[in-house]
C-alpha cells in the first residue's frame, strides 16, 4: 500500500482522519502513536511559531485560550510559504470572525500592528538624509520635491486604542488606554522597531508621499485638516530616520 | 556533477559548532574561542534586512558559517519551490558558507509549507525524485550540498530498499555530501529495532561533510516500545556520545555541530556540550595523525 503525500498531509492535519494504512512500524504493524509524532510536531511548531508572531494578542487572551485558538488557526491556515517570519498573514481576519472573541473586537487590530512591526523588522536596512539635506533645498524648489520614505516605515489606522493597548500588555507601567481612535506610524531607527500615535493628516500627508510631491501631499492633508502643520510632519519623519532620498 | 575546485569557499575546522541564537550572542563574544563555526537556519535570514542579517554579517568575520535549510521541501512530489530556491541562491551568494546543507525531508505540499521534516519511502522511484531534486538544488545555488538523513518514528509499507542504500545512490548520483546526523542513527535505530553501531558500519562515511549531534525526549508507542523523539531541547545523552565516538574511529574528525533549537539553555551549558566534542575531535585528530 503507497502512501501519497496529499493524504499525509490530510491525515497530519487533521486527526479525525484514519491514519494512512500504508504507515506502519518496524514489524508491519499500523504506525498509530508514531504518526502522531508527525501530527504533534507540526501543530505544536505552528502553534510556536503563532506565539512568537503574536505577543501581545498572547497576552490579552492568555496562554491556553492563546494555545487552543491558534491550533485551530494553524489547522485552518497553514503555512503558505517556508518564511515562517511572515507566518499569520490571515491571523487578523480570522480574528473578526472567531465567534468566541467577539467581545474583543480590538483584537483584530492588535494583530495587524503584530504582523507590521515583523514586516518593519525584516524590511531593508536604509540610509536618512539629514535635515542639512533638506534644508538646501531651496524655498521655490520645496514643493516640487519627491521624499524616498524608508522600506521600514508603516502605519496603521485602527477606531481602537491598539498602541496603547500593546503598550499596556507589552511595556512595563504603560498606562490604562483611554477609549479613543488611534493612529500608528512604525519606523526601525536601527534594528529596533518603534512605534508613535500620529493625527489622521499626517497620516494622509506620508500616504500620499508616496506617489506625490510634497507639494500635493501637503495640499491633500491640509484639505483633511487646516491646521495640519507641515514643519511638525517633516520633523517627525527626518527625527525618526524615515526620509532617504530627496528627488528634486 | 558540481565543478568547485576553481571556487574560493571558506574552509571549515574539524571542530565543534552550535546552532546560532540570538540569545547567546553575548556569550559568543566573551570567548569567541569555546566553538570553531555556527550553523544556521537558512530561513530564518531570508528577511530583507533588520537584526537578524546585520548580525550574521558580524558573525560571519568572526566564524566560518554553515548554512542549514529546513524548508527546501527535497523529498517533496511536487517541484521545488522556485521562489524559495532563489531566496536560497540569494542567501549562499552573500553568505559564502563554508558548509550547505538541507534535509532528506519533504515540508510542501501544494500550497501548504507544514514546518516540519516529513518521511519519504525508500523506493527507485522516490530515489530518482529526490535525485532530480538535488540537481536542480546544486545546479541553480552553484553548491555542493550535504544531505541529511532524517530520524524516523514509522516506516513505509512500500519501501523496498535501505535508508543507506537510498543515501548512498542519491550521493552517488548527485555528487552531494553526506550530512550524518549521529542523534537522528540512534533515534531512528530504536525506533525501527536495528543496531545503530552496524548503520555506522555501513554508512558511506567518505561522503561526510559534517555531523550532527543533538538532544532527544523519550516516549512509547502503542505497545509500550521505546519511542525517541527528536527535539534539540536537551543535551546529548550518554549512548549518543558513544555512537559519536564509535563513528569517529571510522570516519576520523568532522566538523560537529551541537543542536538545541527548543528549551534553549543558556551559552554555558551549550558551551560546554560543544567543549565535549571538541575534546572527542580533538582525540580523534591525534589517532589520525599517528
Amino acid at each position: 500500500m503507497t502512501v501519497n503525500q496529499t493524504d499525509f498531509t490530510a491525515a497530519l492535519l487533521n486527526a479525525d482522519l484514519a491514519i494512512p494504512s500504508g504507515m506502519v512500524d518496524y514489524q508491519g504493524r499500523p504506525a498509530g502513536k508514531r504518526f502522531d509524532v508527525y501530527r504533534n510536531n507540526v501543530v505544536v511548531s505552528l502553534i510556536d511559531a503563532m506565539e512568537t508572531a503574536f505577543p501581545a494578542i498572547h497576552k490579552l487572551v492568555g496562554d491556553e485560550f492563546f494555545k487552543a485558538m491558534a491550533g485551530i488557526y494553524v489547522r485552518a491556515y497553514p503555512p503558505t510559504t517556508p518564511m515562517m517570519m511572515f507566518y499569520g498573514e490571515a491571523f487578523p481576519e480570522f480574528l473578526e470572525s472567531f465567534e468566541h472573541v467577539q467581545q474583543l473586537p480590538y483584537l483584530a487590530d492588535v494583530a495587524r500592528l503584530e504582523l507590521q512591526r515583523r514586516s518593519s523588522y525584516h524590511a531593508a536596512d536604509s540610509t536618512a538624509i539629514s535635515p542639512e539635506d533638506l534644508g538646501a533645498i531651496s524655498p521655490d524648489d520645496l514643493m516640487n520635491v519627491k521624499l524616498k520614505l524608508s522600506p521600514a516605515l508603516r502605519m496603521l489606522q485602527s477606531p481602537y486604542p491598539v498602541l496603547s493597548i500593546w503598550n499596556m500588555n507589552m511595556v512595563e507601567g504603560a498606562p490604562q488606554p483611554e477609549p479613543v481612535e488611534q493612529t500608528v506610524l512604525l519606523f526601525r531607527p536601527e534594528l529596533d522597531v518603534d512605534m508613535v500615535e500620529i493625527n489622521d493628516a499626517t497620516h494622509c500627508f506620508i500616504s500620499k508621499l508616496k506617489n506625490n510631491t510634497l507639494g500635493a501631499s501637503y495640499e491633500e492633508a491640509l484639505s483633511l485638516d487646516e491646521t495640519f502643520d507641515l514643519g511638525q510632519a517633516l520633523g517627525l519623519l527626518l527625527t525618526h530616520q524615515l526620509i532617504t532620498q530627496l528627488n528634486v | 556533477m558540481l565543478d568547485q575546485s576553481s571556487s574560493n569557499i571558506p574552509k571549515i575546522p574539524n571542530r565543534a559548532g552550535v546552532g546560532y541564537k540570538a540569545q547567546h550572542l553575548n556569550g559568543i563574544l566573551k570567548d569567541p574561542s569555546a566553538i570553531g563555526w555556527i550553523e544556521i537556519h537558512a530561513e530564518n535570514y531570508m528577511g530583507d534586512g533588520g537584526r537578524p542579517i546585520a548580525q550574521l554579517k558580524h558573525l560571519r568575520e568572526m566564524y566560518p558559517v554553515s548554512c542549514h535549510g529546513v524548508g527546501l521541501s527535497i523529498g517533496a512530489e511536487s517541484p521545488l519551490d522556485a521562489d524559495h530556491l532563489a531566496r536560497l541562491k540569494h542567501l549562499v551568494s552573500w553568505l559564502n558558507p563554508a558548509l550547505f546543507s538541507e534535509h532528506l525531508a519533504w515540508s510542501t505540499h501544494e500550497t501548504h509549507f507544514l514546518n516540519d521534516l516529513l518521511p519519504v519511502p525508500y523506493t527507485k522511484a522516490v530515489v530518482d525524485r529526490v535525485v532530480d531534486h538535488i540537481d536542480q538544488v546544486q545546479d541553480t545555488v552553484g553548491r555542493r550540498m550535504l544531505l541529511e538523513n532524517p530520524s524516523t518514528y514509522c516506516a513505509f509499507e512500500e519501501s523496498d530498499m535501505s535508508e543507506i542504500d537510498f543515501l548512498s545512490e542519491v550521493a552517488s548520483r548527485t555528487g552531494c555530501g553526506l550530512l550524518l546526523d549521529v542523534n537522528n542513527v540512534f533515534i531512528s535505530a530504536t525506533n525501527q529495532q536495528y543496531s545503530p553501531e552496524a548503520y555506522i558500519d555501513a554508512y558511506p562515511l567518505e561522503h561526510v561533510g559534517e555531523i550532527h549531534l543533538g538532544g532527544h525526549e523519550e516516549d512509547a508507542d502503542d505497545h509500550g516500545e521505546t519511542l525517541l523523539i527528536d527535539s534539540h531541547s536537551r543535551q546529548v545523552v550518554d549512548p549518543v556520545w558513544e555512537l559519536y565516538k564509535y563513528t569517529l574511529k571510522q570516519s576520523g574528525p568532522r566538523p560537529t555541530l551541537i543542536e538545541w533549537d527548543n528549551d534553549i539553555p543558556s551559552w554555558d551549558v551549550l558551551a560546554n556540550e560543544a567543549r565535549l566534542a571538541d575534546d572527542l575531535l580533538a582525540n580523534a585528530q591525534l589517532v589520525a595523525a599517528e
